[in-house]
């Protein structure tokens, strides 16, 4: 038994090596198939990994609250972009305040909108974030020139105003920003300060807005009273759970919600945690998706194993002739064929996973030139999957051929010219 | 005396053996009614012209076709209701073929190809022992590493042999064994067939030339799908004498 199965081991590679142009030809649709799964698999991982690391460095200690209600663990309305009134200014304010909840240390609340910022001749278009002044504790904010705007100049409606890097660069280029009038709705605010450059993270980018305190921006620029978004810090990373259930029992007190089971809230108490679960779902759920999609090409690489052995079958009709006449039964011609065919789409399914492994490599390499700090990581299950589906290709469009071969008659095949 | 009652073994029965291939109205027959015995140690040769039925009538004796009706009985075994599979085992087991384009392996060497019937059996060990010992036995012994492109016609057929000894076979079938080759490479072959029938192997040789036909012991003619004689060769030729086949 053993030996029939090396013999027919014998017998696929000898047959592989007779056509060696046609059996290559014949991979390659294996080949890209199988090393696009990997690439997609260890890029995403890497992307990930990246992903996941630059929202650490966010702070894993922060606490986010969005108004209206999440289903379940998803992302509540307001991401979409409906626009949702329930958390003020004063529910900043109250979360501040360490007897409501003790283990906060600081509070930032935003308001964001878009506008054109014009200096001069100069205009750009850029991102508007009103906040409070607990920007910079939450955030870790630094300013590279002139100041943050202070508590006062956060509650009178000052006209003042702080540049990300970027458009400070847009605006003034070389020249000195800090004392100059900018507009933004044809608006007059002073520049206090220009922020240090902090690059994006987590799909923000931190450089390219212009911070305005949070009543400037309600009040003057975006005609609203509601909050986008407010971050809290906490004291300690233990301490979150705690902080955010009494932030949780401070809003519906404040919003006279008495439902306490979270059904009835109008807004949603997130921490980082979640968060990073979140950005792993949605980009796994990415990553498969890409994967799935390259695998397709196995299919297209299958249909082309399973046409090139149907003409093995025809080419070698005299061969099973014989094979039968010497006593092999249809099991063993139909064997036979399966296992050339999954020979061909494993040893392309390796070649693909060596190849795969290899671009990956020059990608995290390049990513790593290019200052990213990319993870190279090639998941296993991946390897092993790429191998298991091109052998499952082998088999499932061997399959046809060789029960052809099988069922061939052996004095036509013997007969065959 | 056990020599006398081996020969009276009966290895093929066939009784009334008829078959016919049907395409949509039009019936041809092929065989009609054919009836023989062959024994142990024999060798006969079924003898026609092209057309007469020689081949089919070889095809359903050796397994590889069905007769479509009558009985046929090998080493007392019916065989006319076998399933493929089972057909596949006694090809395996029982009988040995020889063709006339040889059909060996390409891209193999001379030792695969004698051993790819011991490959199928189920049960045969020391493979490797065996298949040289035959090629030997045929005088291949210094090609047993040859690929068969390497090798001339007459070793080709020689090496076909081999490969139809090696599962020491019931019955030697060889369809127009010398058709491919040169009269002196085919005088060889016949001589190998000749010594193998006085080691005690029956044979069965299928050809359309008298000649050729008059090295076996016994001849059976075929025409028309019909048997038109059955004797015993009286002067039978022998290639050992040096006789060249035309």
């Amino acid at each position: 038994m053993f030996n029939q199965y090396r013999q027919c081991f014998k017998v696929s590679i000898r047959a592989l090596l007779a056509n060696k142009v046609r059996s290559f030809l014949t991979m390659t649709g294996i080949i890209i198939g199988v090393s696009a799964v990997i690439i997609i698999m260890a890029v995403g991982a890497g992307a990930q990994s990246l992903i996941l690391a630059q929202v650490k460095t966010l702070g894993t200690d922060l606490i986010g609250v969005l108004p209206g209600k999440a289903e379940e663990d998803g992302p509540p309305a307001s991401i979409m972009g409906i626009i949702i009134t329930t958390l003020t200014y004063d529910d900043a304010v109250a979360m501040a305040e360490s007897k409501n909840v003790p283990n906060v240390t600081a509070v930032v609340a935003y308001t964001k909108g878009t506008g054109t910022a014009v200096w001069g001749a100069n205009s750009y278009d850029t991102n508007l974030s009103g906040c409070t002044t607990g920007y910079m504790e939450v955030e870790s904010g630094e300013v590279l020139n002139g100041r943050f705007f202070n508590k006062e100049e956060e509650k009178d409606l000052s006209r003042v105003a702080v540049l990300g890097s970027t458009v400070k660069e847009e605006l003034f280029g070389e020249s000195e920003a800090v004392g100059q009038k900018i507009k933004i709705k044809k608006q007059s605010f002073e520049v206090i300060g220009v922020m240090k450059e902090r690059g994006t993270v987590a799909f923000q980018d931190y450089d390219d807005q212009i911070f305005l305190p949070i009543k400037t921006m309600q009040k003057l620029v975006a005609g609203v009273h509601h909050l986008g978004l407010i971050r809290a810090k906490v004291d300690d990373e233990e301490n979150i759970a705690i902080a955010v259930s009494d932030i949780e029992a401070l809003l519906r007190e404040r919003h006279g919600i008495i439902d306490s089971s979270g059904r009835g809230d109008d807004f949603t108490v997130r921490n980082a945690a979640q968060a990073l679960d979140m950005i792993t779902v949605i980009t796994d759920a990415l990553r498969y998706f890409l994967a799935a999609m390259a695998a397709m090409s196995l299919i297209v690489g299958g249909i082309g194993i399973m046409n090139i052995m149907l003409v093995n079958v025809t080419e070698r009709t005299r061969e099973i002739g014989l094979r039968k006449a010497v006593g092999a039964n249809n099991a063993d011609i139909s064997n036979q064929f399966l296992m050339e065919a999954i020979s061909v789409t494993l040893l392309g399914g390796l070649i693909g996973v060596i190849i795969g492994i290899f671009i990956s490599y020059l990608i995290a390499l390049g990513a790593h030139f290019l200052g990213y700090e990319w993870a190279f990581i090639v998941p296993p299950l991946s390897i092993i999957l790429a191998v298991v589906v091109s052998m499952l290709v082998g088999l499932v469009f061997g399959l046809y051929p060789a029960r052809k071969a099988a069922k061939l008659d052996p004095i036509e095949a013997l007969r065959y010219e | 005396m056990t020599k006398s009652l081996r020969l009276l073994k009966k290895v093929i029965k066939a009784e009334n053996l008829k078959k016919e291939y049907r395409n949509g109205e039009i019936v041809t027959k092929v065989l009609q009614e054919i009836s023989f015995e062959i024994k142990q140690g024999e060798f006969v040769a079924i003898m026609g012209p092209s057309g007469s039925g020689k081949s089919t009538l070889m095809h359903i004796l050796g397994f590889l076709d069905r007769a479509t009706s009558g009985d046929y009985h090998f080493e007392g075994r019916e065989i006319t209701k076998l399933k493929d599979d089972e057909l596949a085992f006694l090809r395996n087991e029982k009988v040995g073929f020889v063709f006339q384009s040889f059909n060996l392996l390409p891209r193999t060497t001379v030792l695969d190809n004698v051993k790819l019937p011991l490959t199928y059996s189920h049960s045969k060990k020391n493979v490797d022992e065996i298949a040289k010992k035959v090629l030997e036995s045929v005088g291949l012994g210094h090609r047993l590493n040859y690929y068969t492109n390497q090798i001339s016609g007459g070793e080709k057929q020689r090496v076909a042999i081999a490969r139809a000894l090696v599962n020491n076979p019931s019955v030697i079938f060889a369809d127009e064994p010398t058709g491919n080759l040169d009269s002196k490479s085919g005088v060889q072959i016949m001589e190998i067939l000749q010594d193998l029938n006085e080691q005690g192997n029956t044979i069965i040789l299928v050809t359309h030339e008298t000649y050729t036909s008059e090295h076996a012991k016994r001849i059976i003619k075929i025409r028309d799908g019909k048997i038109e004689d059955d004797y015993s060769v009286a002067k039978r030729r022998l290639a050992r004498d040096g006789e060249v086949l035309k």
